[in-house]
């Protein structure tokens, strides 16, 4: 019987992120997967970041993660989403060869001490009480924890569906454990159903690519991590294709034999990832949608053709996969499917993503009903930190959403629940103009060295960096430009705004830090990175002063806890049905209070004043 | 951190209205109203920003950590007038200081450790019956005209901002280019709204007109007849005809000190007559929305629809000596009483913060979106623009209800077909 300090069940994107991060806080930590080869698969489409998406591998990597690295030593279509818009919803993504993603999270893991990584399967958590004390691998082996986290995807329920045929599994070619489902099944947490479709897998080698638009990689690549600089491997085009009236034709003749809308499911898909049969009905009067082809690896034969997941019987999609140009030879590797399985509620959660019902047990990824791979690594990242902090006695960390997408997406899974797969938009981040992903190690990286989580060279490049920027920012500081000087290199003016310095020059909309670098003569020497950081930060500064009381008030707010043990069944004036809530929804701060349906603002002074009471003895 | 103003006293004509000003610039902005704020109290002239006086008032000054708040308070102290303590009301708007939120001052008191815990809950239940007269009053504002207009004003500015949320989040998706042409039409739409209101009698003419209470009955239970006595001339037609009262007929006066407006309204019945039968559903649709109702009932005491906390439920005329009568004046004066106790009681709650936040609020959003207009003239980037176009909204939440990113999120999913 060995004892760990963190065991982590499941190699996927969350399990890899969480693991690593329980063993750079220095505990002993174990990660089981029921194959080695699993570690870093991409089950579904092999890309990385993206909108939202984007922020959330850098600030993965501004804490210390694998996701942000990896992707960039396997990336082989570099964009930067939205170049032309602002710098804060610019979302840098990448499609990965499937088979070196795989292997460079691979080389991580072993690389990573106080890490061991354990192949077999869980049969069972060991309970002591409301308290997990370890996990039965195999029925044999039994690894005593003090904290479990479980990353185990869609194995809960999980069912598959090509047309009328179904059945059970996790992934295609997994046996579904349904040992352990029966065992979370008993803990009585609320479930809920969802589902997700795939399309089905092309053989490169018949695509007639010579007909097809591309879409190219980005001539200057923006990549993930803050320690990368340079791209690793070659890059590669996608194809664009479309899809036509004897497409929807096929499709619609056959709606009745898809798993989708022939009844046989019940979950919520996701309305952002709409099956070709969903976009079909729903959007009848398009007569036409795009198709990438999305070579899955560099010398990979498969192609991820992105827009058509479906349901429909394998020969249905023989005929509408070949109705679309440069499709007509194409050959199925393997048919799309759609996967249906349960999730626990995330409000079920505390926001160190452990149970609040299961003392030391942390759930993240799929599980807690997100979609994606970066929404889980991000979640697997707190939940492993929070599974060390715990085992050494620490208090949990709470990321707050005003200072990160992390903190968004955690804040809205534990206080709001989920109705569909959750994925993460810049439009979840009210601070979104803050939240930029080009200053995610700014925003994170202190607060990932306190927790331990971030390595003395990260650290010592991040502080450069820092003090880069302070030095452009001096330089920048002690030069004054006339209107006249900004009007001789292209910056529209007002009429009559006056003389100011560089750095504040650089707030005006048409002014980049190259245009201003040509006008003062100590910029040469600035990095063009840092350079562009310091725009960015004068282009949003007059926002950021106007969040900041916003921010103030929901910090202040977090940041008045509520004890674990606290009772408001005594508190005169606060309704039975409140009472209820709270008591079932176990708010940890004032800010998931007031997140709860139907309290008022009489209930929430209430409980305000009865919280600042207890601090106030607690101080005396 | 703002600086908050309310009436601390019960709206109304009153010998004295107390206005309280709180927070780090109170006394800033109180010496824009007056020559200088005394250090402790004194009589100073109020004056709005042409110089003119406004009214004569006794002024306090509470320094800061020994005010009710703990912050640096002034408090105003005028003559009882709607007018006065609304004209002063707009100078503080003017000045910079912001209307309080329900119950504000008190979690301020709370923040700087003013209260002790049984003063908080006295307090929260105040703050309970004030959100709830406030959603009465929104009720009764937002169920007629301006209810449409608000519903309408949300639909387009949550269009407007997924419009423009839907070309950051989804890029390489089947979602137009330029969004520009729609999101600045549906705002020019919600802004002309914004100015007729701001500008028209709107949120102004509602703080004169008071509260409403509705006389209800089945005919010719002495409605009318009890109407003209109160209004003390022939408001109303009367006669035997049941049915007589087609049209909601309204009086204004005073009860308690309060600006009341009595509405009699058409019996109501079931009716064949088509013109009788418009008047029955008006009744009922404005006493339904009435702060209070009368209900005159026969012996049975069977009201037309159920009476709410409050409301009075009296025998008519048609029950001598019991009932009330307008043609002989029995039982007036106790209803009269009782109409008046009830509304001097919500009137201690209710206040003009409401109406003054809300006009704050659209002139707010007005502004916001002549930013947004402006930004978009000249091209700025959309996460601007959205940013801008987000603070209007919320200016708006008071009147609009809140916009939430899922609102968002479910235009764009039902007007795009997003999933490449």
């Amino acid at each position: 019987m060995k004892h760990y300090q963190v065991v982590v069940i499941g190699g996927g994107h969350a399990g890899c992120e969480a693991a690593l991060a329980a063993a750079r806080l220095g505990v002993e930590t174990a990660l089981i997967t029921m194959k080695s080869t699993d570690i870093g698969v991409m089950s579904c489409n092999p890309a990385i970041g993206g909108l939202g998406k984007g922020h959330l591998v850098r600030e993965i990597d501004a804490l210390g993660g694998a996701m942000g690295q990896v992707a960039d030593a396997s990336g082989i279509q570099f964009r930067l989403l939205n170049r032309t818009k602002g710098p804060a919803v610019q979302g840098p993504r990448t499609q990965s060869d499937r088979v070196l993603y795989q292997k460079e999270m691979q080389a991580v893991i072993a690389g990573q001490a106080n890490l061991t990584l354990i192949t077999g399967e869980v049969t069972q958590l060991i309970m002591s009480g409301t308290r997990v004390t370890g996990a039965e691998v195999d029925g044999i082996d039994q690894l005593v924890a003090d904290s479990v986290v479980l990353t185990t995807g869609t194995f809960l329920g999980g069912l598959i569906h090509i047309g009328d045929r179904s059945f059970p599994s996790g992934r295609m070619g997994d046996a579904a454990s349904q040992k352990m489902a029966q065992q979370l099944r008993s803990f009585d947490l609320p479930l809920g159903r969802l589902k997700t479709g795939t399309p089905p897998r092309l053989r490169s080698s018949t695509v007639d690519w010579s007909s097809l638009d591309m879409q190219h990689a980005d001539i200057d690549p923006s990549l993930f991590s803050f320690l990368s600089d340079t791209l690793k491997v070659p890059q590669i085009a996608c194809g664009i294709t479309h899809t036509n009236d004897r497409t929807h034709q096929i499709i619609r003749d056959n709606l009745a034999r898809s798993a989708m809308y022939g009844g046989h499911i019940d979950g919520v898909g996701p309305r952002y990832c709409p099956s070709i049969e969903d976009k079909v009905t729903r959007f009848a009067d398009k007569s036409s949608h795009q198709v990438f082809l999305e070579p899955e690896g560099l010398d990979s034969d498969v192609i991820y053709p992105n827009g058509i997941s479906t349901s429909l019987p394998e020969d249905v999609q023989n005929d509408y996969v070949r109705s679309i140009a440069g499709l007509e030879q194409v050959e199925i590797l393997q048919p799309g499917y759609a996967i249906e399985y349960d999730y626990v509620d995330p409000r079920s959660l505390a926001p160190s993503l452990v149970l609040k019902t299961c003392v030391g047990l942390y759930l993240a990824g799929q599980i807690n009903g997100t979609t994606g791979y970066e929404e889980a690594a991000a979640q697997g990242l707190v939940a492993g930190t929070n599974a060390a902090l715990c085992s050494l006695g620490r208090d949990p960390h709470y990321f707050s959403r005003s200072e990160c997408y992390i903190g968004v997406m955690i804040d809205d899974l534990v206080n709001r629940g989920v109705t569909e797969p959750y994925r993460m938009f810049t439009s979840r981040a009210e601070f979104r103009l803050i939240l930029r992903a080009d200053n995610a190690d700014r925003r994170l990286t202190p607060i990932g060295r306190k927790l331990g989580l971030v390595s003395d060279a990260r650290w010592m490049r991040f502080c450069d960096k820092l003090d880069e920027i302070d030095k452009a920012r001096n330089i920048l500081e002690k030069v004054t430009l006339t209107p006249s000087d900004l009007n001789n290199v292209g910056v529209r003016l007002s009429s009559g705004s006056g003389a100011r310095t560089a750095l504040s020059a650089l707030s005006l909309a048409d002014c980049g830090f190259e245009t201003v670098r040509t006008l003062v003569p100590g910029a040469k020497s600035i990095d063009a990175l840092i350079g562009t950081q310091v725009r960015n930060d004068a282009l949003y500064a007059h926002y950021a002063k106007r969040q900041q009381r916003d921010i103030d008030a929901l910090q202040a707010a977090e940041n008045l806890l509520i004890p674990s043990d606290m009772s408001f069944d005594d508190l005169s004036g606060l309704s039975n049905e409140l009472k209820t809530k709270i008591a079932r929804l176990r708010p940890t701060n004032l800010h998931e209070c007031s997140q709860i349906e139907g309290m008022t603002p009489a209930a929430l002074l209430l409980i305000k004043g009865t919280l600042q009471k207890k601090e106030l003895r607690r101080a005396i | 951190m703002d600086t908050i103003f309310a009436l601390a006293s019960a709206p109304g004509r009153a010998g004295v209205s107390v206005l309280r000003l709180s927070g780090p610039d109170a006394v800033t902005i109180a010496s824009g109203l007056m020559s200088d704020v005394p250090k402790n109290r004194g009589v100073r002239r109020l004056l709005d920003n042409t110089g003119d006086l406004l009214d004569e008032a006794l002024v306090l000054q509470f320094p800061k950590g020994h005010s009710f708040t703990g912050e640096s308070v002034v408090e105003v102290h005028c003559h009882g007038s709607i007018a006065i303590v609304g004209a002063v009301g707009r100078r503080l708007s003017e000045l910079g200081a912001v209307p309080a939120g329900p119950g504000e001052f008190t979690r301020r008191a709370l923040d700087n450790g003013r209260l002790d815990l049984a003063q908080v809950e006295g307090l929260a239940d105040l703050i309970d019956a004030e959100t709830e007269a406030q959603r009465k009053q929104a009720v009764r504002v937002f169920s007629g005209e301006l209810g449409a207009l608000a519903n309408e004003w949300r639909a387009k500015l949550i269009r407007a901002a997924a419009l423009i949320e839907a070309t950051i989040d989804f890029v390489d998706e089947d979602v137009p280019v330029d969004v520009y042409p729609e999101v600045l039409s549906l705002m020019s739409s919600v802004e002309d709204g914004l100015a007729r209101q701001i500008a028209g009698s709107g949120a102004a003419e509602r703080v004169r007109s008071g509260f409403e209470v509705a006389i209800v009955g089945p005919p010719n239970i002495g409605k009318s007849t009890l109407l003209n006595r109160l209004a003390g001339r022939k408001a109303a037609i009367t006669s035997d005809i049941a049915g007589t009262t087609r049209d909601v007929i309204e009086v204004r006066m005073e009860i308690s000190g309060l600006p009341v407006t009595l509405l009699d309204t058409a019996g109501i019945r079931e009716t064949k007559d088509v013109i009788e039968k418009l008047g029955v559903d008006l009744a009922r649709q404005r006493a339904e929305a009435a702060d209070l109702r009368v209900f005159l009932t026969d012996m049975d005491r069977q009201t037309p629809f159920a009476p709410v906390a409050g409301d009075l439920v009296l025998l008519g005329k048609s029950q001598p000596p019991l009932g009330v009568s307008g043609l002989d004046g029995h039982g007036v004066t106790e209803m009269i009483d009782q109409i008046g106790a009830e509304l001097s009681k919500r009137a201690a709650n209710a206040g003009m913060a409401i109406r003054e936040r809300h006009r704050v609020q659209m002139i707010l959003a007005q502004t916001q979106l002549k930013i947004v207009k402006d930004a978009i003239a000249q091209s700025a980037p959309a996460d601007f623009l959205a940013e801008d176009l987000r603070i209007a909204v919320r200016a708006l939440d008071s009147i609009v209800g809140r916009v939430d990113v899922e609102d968002l999120l479910g235009e764009i999913f039902s007007s795009f077909c997003i999933g490449k």
